[in-house]
């Protein structure tokens, strides 16, 4: 199938107007200039004679960002979030695509549940969803999916996240077969025997907190097992939501001997420590992979700056408040992501100076595209509209005026941040206005 | 994290307040050595004793200490509650905060369950064993114990050997012992030592135990076979014994040896030591009521008050 028809959005009235004088900013196509952008019926460009005028002085355009990696909990546990709610989440975050893991419950693992849930985002979706199907039955680790019937059905990708497939001849055969139903394996790396009945990082605070560790090698001997098996088979894999500087050595070895990888990190691992776990709050610093190290977070900026990491993904992760009121070892992992991700890294990372915005903007759009082989935004003349219009002066606190999300798990709850999307428009359609 | 009337981390306690609590203990330890062991200092308060998980000596010496007190105690176990019925902790808390209890002691098999009480109730919150995570009442008791067995607490060596990894005891203490000025080292199978132990606790780390030498005390942990799940962090308990199981032939003159119980005997600790009167651990379960006495009073006094110990001589003279 056309890798153009893997996301699916309700149909809409086209948008039409005009924002005047803002900084235009694209640098996977070379923009980045001050001047007027014209959206007619839909799609960049055209005569902004008659239309609806935005004073954009001091606000930022730039292609719709996209999410390789979100959890919109349906089918299953709709009271958490379903399609119409987490993709106004993403909106509102500047988001035009997103791509929904399977392990839902049911998990997305034929393709019956896959069109059902395509006829859904057709009448909930107010941007671009995509929707990842399983690697293996049930994500039972045992039996492949049929893949190339879902691949032609439009699947964005597959993936056992949250269950890694741990028996390493199945995943040899995933990957064997993807060189007929051609779909990107996105991983969820996790050596599930040495992460066993732990709940944060292994390392000194989780020694003085007591709390039952995940070591960082739990994740990289699972990604050196998974590289070696990528290249012996000559496929491509994804590897999700990088925490552990131990990874980012194993991703980068592997770029270098020309391996087909592709890597993720998420801004709570870009902004959070293990040290940040003292309060034993799981609803807002319980997530798996945990939050790692100083050390580990620092690799990941570096790695995410000199491309060894692809993109940002936020693995939103929404569950309900009870599920979360839990003592700190016995609730569920997952935070939310999508409406602070770029406020967050914009705030704390280009605003001081370590991080260029030009390169968060990349790593969002096309960069996070292109690992999923999704659309790539673009602000260039004749192109669909998918562009988020933000006020990179506007200051808000998380949470305070609610969230889209049906959910509230937000690792940034509170926080006050600098950075807010005005306008998201996604297929062409005005999908967010502040 | 929560109000300083909740004691939920011995880190929150500062080197005067748990001089303070000891000192209030000692005074304590007084009363209770009359005929009369009860005085009428918390009367009308209420204190709720909430154990998710088993115990004997918190359990019994939290009671005992708000009643000796007199304070209206009662105690929930999870067994024979609705909690047995599937209500979650927050449900149990809320209902029990509902009537109006001054204070809390939770015991709780996971990690920050007490944390997550905390925000449930306005009740003042003790918290009485956390999975692994901290046990602020038992690391005081040890302090007590020590403080009165040797005389001081500054200049210490505390050696606690054996299971580190499942020990609450060894981590509250660890911090306790160290705001107090005493050295604390972690000497364990390597398979039972928690990675970071000497960077986040600030200990001193062996696999050897020879190295008990240097200790004042020699602090035997308990082989905590419930939390070690199937695949045993060590060969045999035989195994361990012969390496690790603190006997007098292990020991030097002048070292004392403490237990939190309760013992495996033959395990981490032979049984003659056990039965040693040297030993200090029936010391250890004395020393936990009038502890737990201290920090209840505490709780509850007025912040504004005169000091607390000022408060119990004069109740004392009256």
């Amino acid at each position: 199938m056309n890798r153009d028809k893997v996301l699916v959005q309700r149909p809409g009235p086209r948008a039409s107007l005009v924002v005047r004088n803002a900084r235009l900013l694209d640098p996977a196509s070379g923009i980045d200039i001050t001047d007027d952008i014209v959206i007619r019926d839909g799609y960049i460009g055209g005569d902004p004679t008659g239309l609806e005028e935005i004073d954009g002085t001091g606000l930022l355009v730039v292609p719709g960002f996209v999410d390789p990696h979100v959890h919109l909990r349906t089918p299953g546990r709709e009271d958490t979030e379903d399609i119409g709610s987490g993709s106004r989440a993403a909106a509102a975050g500047g988001y035009v695509a997103i791509a929904a893991m399977p392990n839902t419950d049911p998990p997305v693992d034929d393709a019956q549940d896959l069109v059902r849930l395509r006829e859904l985002a057709a009448r909930d979706a107010v941007i671009g969803v995509g929707f990842i199907c399983a690697i293996t039955k049930g994500q039972q680790g045992s039996e492949l999916t049929e893949a190339a019937e879902l691949a032609e059905l439009g699947a964005a990708a597959l993936s056992d996240d949250g269950h890694p497939v741990s028996n390493a001849a199945v995943f040899r055969r995933a990957l064997q077969y993807q060189h007929l139903a051609k779909l990107p394996l996105a991983l969820h790396e996790e050596d599930i025997d040495l992460s066993a009945g732990g709940a944060m990082h292994e390392g000194a605070v989780s020694a003085r907190l007591g709390v039952g560790g995940i070591p960082a090698v739990s994740e990289s001997v699972a990604v050196a097992r998974d590289i070696a098996l990528a290249s012996y088979e000559d496929a491509r894999i994804h590897i999700c939501h990088v925490s552990a500087r131990q990874t980012v050595d194993e991703v980068r070895l592997g770029k270098a001997r020309g391996v087909h990888v592709t890597a993720e990190v998420s801004p709570h691992h870009l902004l959070l420590v293990d040290e940040d776990c003292e309060s034993l709050d799981p609803a807002t610093r319980k997530m798996n992979p945990p939050l790692r190290s100083t050390a580990d977070r620092d690799a990941l900026l570096a790695a995410l700056i000199d491309g060894t990491i692809d993109c940002i993904a936020t693995d939103h992760a929404p569950h309900g408040a009870s599920e979360k009121e839990l003592p700190f070892e016995e609730a569920p992992f997952g935070v939310t992501g999508l409406e602070t991700a770029f406020a967050s890294l914009y705030t704390h990372l280009v605003l001081r100076g370590k991080l260029p915005l030009e390169i968060l903007v990349q790593r969002m759009t096309a960069d996070a595209a292109r690992v999923l082989e999704l659309p790539v935004p673009t602000l260039t003349e004749g192109a669909v509209a998918n562009l988020a219009v933000i006020d990179p002066t506007a200051k808000w606190v998380v949470g305070a005026d609610g969230f889209q999300s049906k959910s509230r798990n937000s690792a940034f709850l509170d926080a006050k941040l600098v950075g807010e999307v005005q306008l998201t428009i996604a297929g062409g359609q005005i999908a967010w206005r502040r | 994290m929560s109000s300083r009337r909740s004691l939920i981390a011995i880190g929150d306690l500062s080197r005067d307040e748990i001089t303070r609590l000891l000192d209030l203990g000692e005074r304590f330890a007084e009363v209770m050595s009359r005929d009369v062991k009860k005085v009428p200092t918390l009367r009308g308060r209420t204190v709720i004793n909430l154990f998710f998980e088993a115990s004997t000596r918190t359990a019994t010496s939290f009671e005992l200490a708000g009643k000796r007190l007199s304070a209206d105690v009662i105690n929930v176990k999870a067994s024979g509650s609705s909690v047995e019925k599937g209500e979650s902790l927050k449900d149990t808390v809320l209902t029990l905060a509902a009537y109006q209890p001054d204070v809390l002691v939770i015991r709780h098999a996971a990690a920050g369950a007490v944390a997550a009480a905390a925000r449930y109730t306005d009740a003042a919150v003790v918290n009485a064993g956390d999975g692994k995570h901290e046990h602020p009442t038992q690391a005081l008791l040890d302090l007590y114990t020590m403080r009165k067995a040797i005389g001081r607490l500054e200049g210490l060596h505390v050696a606690y050997v054996g299971d580190v990894l499942h020990s609450r005891v060894a981590r509250s203490g660890a911090i306790a012992l160290q705001t107090m000025g005493a050295t604390v080292s972690f000497i364990a199978p390597p398979t039972l030592l928690p990675r970071g132990a000497a960077e986040g606790l600030g200990v001193h780390t062996s696999h050897d135990i020879a190295d008990i030498a240097d200790a004042d005390v020699v602090y035997a942990l308990r082989m905590q076979h419930e939390r070690m799940g199937k695949g045993g962090f060590v060969p045999s308990l035989r195994e361990y014994a012969t390496q690790y199981g603190i006997g007098h032939h292990r020991l030097r003159p002048g070292q004392r040896v403490m237990h939190a119980g309760p013992m495996n005997r033959g395990v981490e600790i032979t049984d003659q030591l056990a039965d040693d009167p040297t030993a200090l651990v029936t010391a250890q379960v004395e020393g936990g009521m009038v502890v737990r006495m201290a920090v209840l009073y505490d709780l509850l006094s007025d912040p504004q008050a005169v000091r607390a110990t000022d408060a119990v001589t004069e109740m004392m003279a009256a």
